[in-house]
């Protein structure tokens, strides 16, 4: 009797370990593992040669990884810039009462349906100088249009950017249009029956108050454009030369095509980091304010 | 949200004439207008600069190589044929077989579907254990499930190589199920636990007094309130799973590989001339599924991507 209440106490844990062990070992685990790799000399295969923190002055000292973290600092911070910027535009438009208001937004979200293998593919076609918008400009009458970043070392990364931004633009406009939706249309109305023009409203008010939209939009960007990883190999794999490797592929040929595993899990590690230093905060005051409400 | 900031100048208010009150409704009706032309303008190029990459890639699928060569992005195909469809399906050349992307997109429906089915259940289960069934540290249990969901997977790649090839999974359908059941339950389980922190406990107790237990009071009472979660999970992570890159070329074998790794590799590393025409095609197979289920589904879609972000 007495144990078949214990049992049925245990149940709902015994449900829940199946994946608290799946996570504890294919989370927690891989990640202390990729810790310890970080911490050897490991090369094709993992392996115990222990060289402490060498691996790390390694890294810093490398001009591929140097170049991957400037590439990675201009793409994250114009990637979440412009997609935040286009994303509070197409918000704001958008919650003009607009009759087509649905149809558009289908329209301006669907890139998020598609593999970021599919958007470098595409816009690859679209930047190749000889067919593409290049030559179609020039066919329209302006024979000197030039538009070879994907080309140019220091334009591709601009690119990844176009690309990126294409992708999830639609991702913080519906945010920022949840957010709008959500506000308390008291304050408008009484700014508005002030006599206050509407863009000066939307600047002294509204955008104001959609500051906690911000930082969700920045939390969830930052951390895609750390992991991007796709959409640089489909687009320009990395060229030319580096000037669109990022920490995400120089990690993979590291590990997987130098075979200086040690190095590559040092540079996962980081990469990891960068991530965390990011998310665990934001995830942490997330779960903190729901608490008293639970 | 911070209250509204108090307005420091509102506008002073004069005495108007009827005339004056007159014109000023009127220019304030003609700005109005203006204003709204303006607004339909921005939002319709906006509608071309999303359309445009998927119109071309449609349209250039369509043409054959010289009239690509002749053309530009935008002009229409003048003799519309499927014959790049067909090359990319069955004859395009990846590497070194020469079978098209058709195998690679059965693969994909082989990794996909035992991923969804898997990540989804026990996602639902989690959902409902973590917030029926609650005990002490639920809260710091869920919150080490949820940054699952935002590791860099390159974090996870060797450790899980060494995992896959010491299971005998490595390069197999198998190898990649597992991987991507491990790395969406933490989506799923996210989705499910908020679900079901907002259906009420009152409708638990009254079935508990009834002798109901825990399987009963789930499949009874949470799973057929649950259908709008489970699509935003099942789209969530139809999508994901099959638009995976780094999983499938790290872990899947030649064979075994999914069509993103194979559309990959057709338009990055096929020697020869390039056939523009059989690339866009190979796109627009690799992309349908995730379209269609999105034309279909869209608004549970959106909703799946919301959850991710702000909670609710």
């Amino acid at each position: 009797m007495r144990s078949s209440a214990r049992l049925r106490r245990a149940l709902p844990l015994a449900v829940l370990s199946p994946s608290l062990l799946v996570i504890a070992v294919g989370v927690y685990g891989f990640i202390a593992f990729t810790i310890v790799v970080s911490f050897t000399r490991a090369k094709m295969f993992p392996n115990w040669d222990w060289v402490g923190l060498r691996q790390y002055p390694r890294l810093f000292g490398n001009s591929r990884w140097e170049t991957a973290v400037d590439n990675m600092l201009v793409f994250g911070s114009l990637y979440i810039l412009a997609s935040s910027v286009l994303g509070l535009a197409m918000a704001i438009l958008l919650d003009q009462k607009i009759r087509a208001e649905g149809v558009l937004r289908t329209i301006y979200l669907y890139p998020l349906a598609l593999s970021f293998i599919v958007t470098g593919v595409v816009w690859q076609w679209i930047l190749n100088p000889g067919l593409g918008i290049q030559k179609m400009v020039r066919s329209w009458g302006f024979e000197t249009f030039e538009l070879r970043w994907i080309t140019d070392p220091d334009l591709a990364i601009y690119c990844i950017v176009l690309a990126g931004v294409w992708q999830v633009a639609g991702f913080s406009m519906a945010m920022f249009l949840s957010g709008l939706r959500g506000m308390n249309e008291e304050v408008v109305s009484a700014a508005r029956i002030d006599g206050a023009p509407m863009w000066r409203i939307y600047q002294r008010v509204i955008i104001p108050a959609l500051r906690p939209v911000f930082l969700t939009a920045f939390v969830v960007q930052a951390h895609l454009a750390i992991k991007s990883y796709d959409l640089v190999v489909a687009l320009t794999q990395g060229g030319p030369g580096l000037a669109t490797q990022l920490p995400s592929t120089f990690m993979y040929s590291t590990t997987f095509t130098r075979n200086d595993m040690g190095l590559g899990a040092a540079s996962a590690v980081m990469m990891l980091l960068a991530v965390a230093a990011i998310m665990v905060p934001y995830l942490y005051s997330e779960l903190r304010a729901e608490r008293p409400a639970s | 949200m911070s209250a509204g900031a108090p307005f420091p100048e509102s506008v002073p208010r004069r005495v108007l004439d009827a005339d004056a009150v007159d014109t000023l409704v009127r220019r304030r009706a003609r700005s109005h207008r203006i204003g709204r032309w303006v607004i339909h303008a921005l939002l319709l190029i906006l509608a071309a600069f999303f359309l445009m990459p998927l119109v071309v890639m449609v349209m250039t699928s369509l043409k054959s190589m010289p009239e690509i060569r002749t053309g530009t992005l935008l002009s229409l195909p003048q003799a519309p044929n499927l014959d790049a469809w067909r090359s990319a399906w069955s004859e395009a050349c990846i590497s070194i077989s020469c079978e098209g992307l058709s195998g690679n997109f059965v693969n994909s429906f082989i990794i996909v579907i035992p991923s969804v089915v898997l990540s989804v259940g026990f996602g639902a289960l989690n959902g409902y254990v973590l917030t029926k069934w609650r005990f002490p540290g639920a809260n710091f249990v869920f919150g080490l499930l949820l940054f699952g969901c935002f590791i860099p997977f390159q974090i996870v790649l060797i450790p899980m190589a060494s995992t896959l090839g010491f299971l005998g999974l490595s390069g197999s359908y198998a190898g990649l199920v597992l991987v991507h059941f491990v790395y969406g339950i933490s989506f799923t389980t996210l989705f499910f636990r908020n679900f079901y922190v907002s259906v009420p406990d009152d409708l638990m107790k009254s079935a508990k007094i009834d002798g109901a237990g825990f399987w009963a009071i789930f499949v009874r009472i949470l799973l057929p309130l649950s259908w709008p979660i489970v699509i935003v999970s099942v789209i969530w992570q139809f999508t994901n799973v099959w638009n995976d890159f780094l999983f499938g070329v790290s872990f899947a074998a030649g064979d075994a590989q999914p069509v993103t790794v194979a559309l990959n590799n057709l338009v990055n590393t096929s020697t020869g001339v390039k056939l523009y025409n059989v690339d866009m095609a190979g796109a627009v197979i690799a992309a349908l599924p995730t379209i269609l289920v999105y034309v279909v589904a869209g608004r549970y879609f959106m909703r799946g991507l919301m959850s991710g972000a702000v909670k609710g």
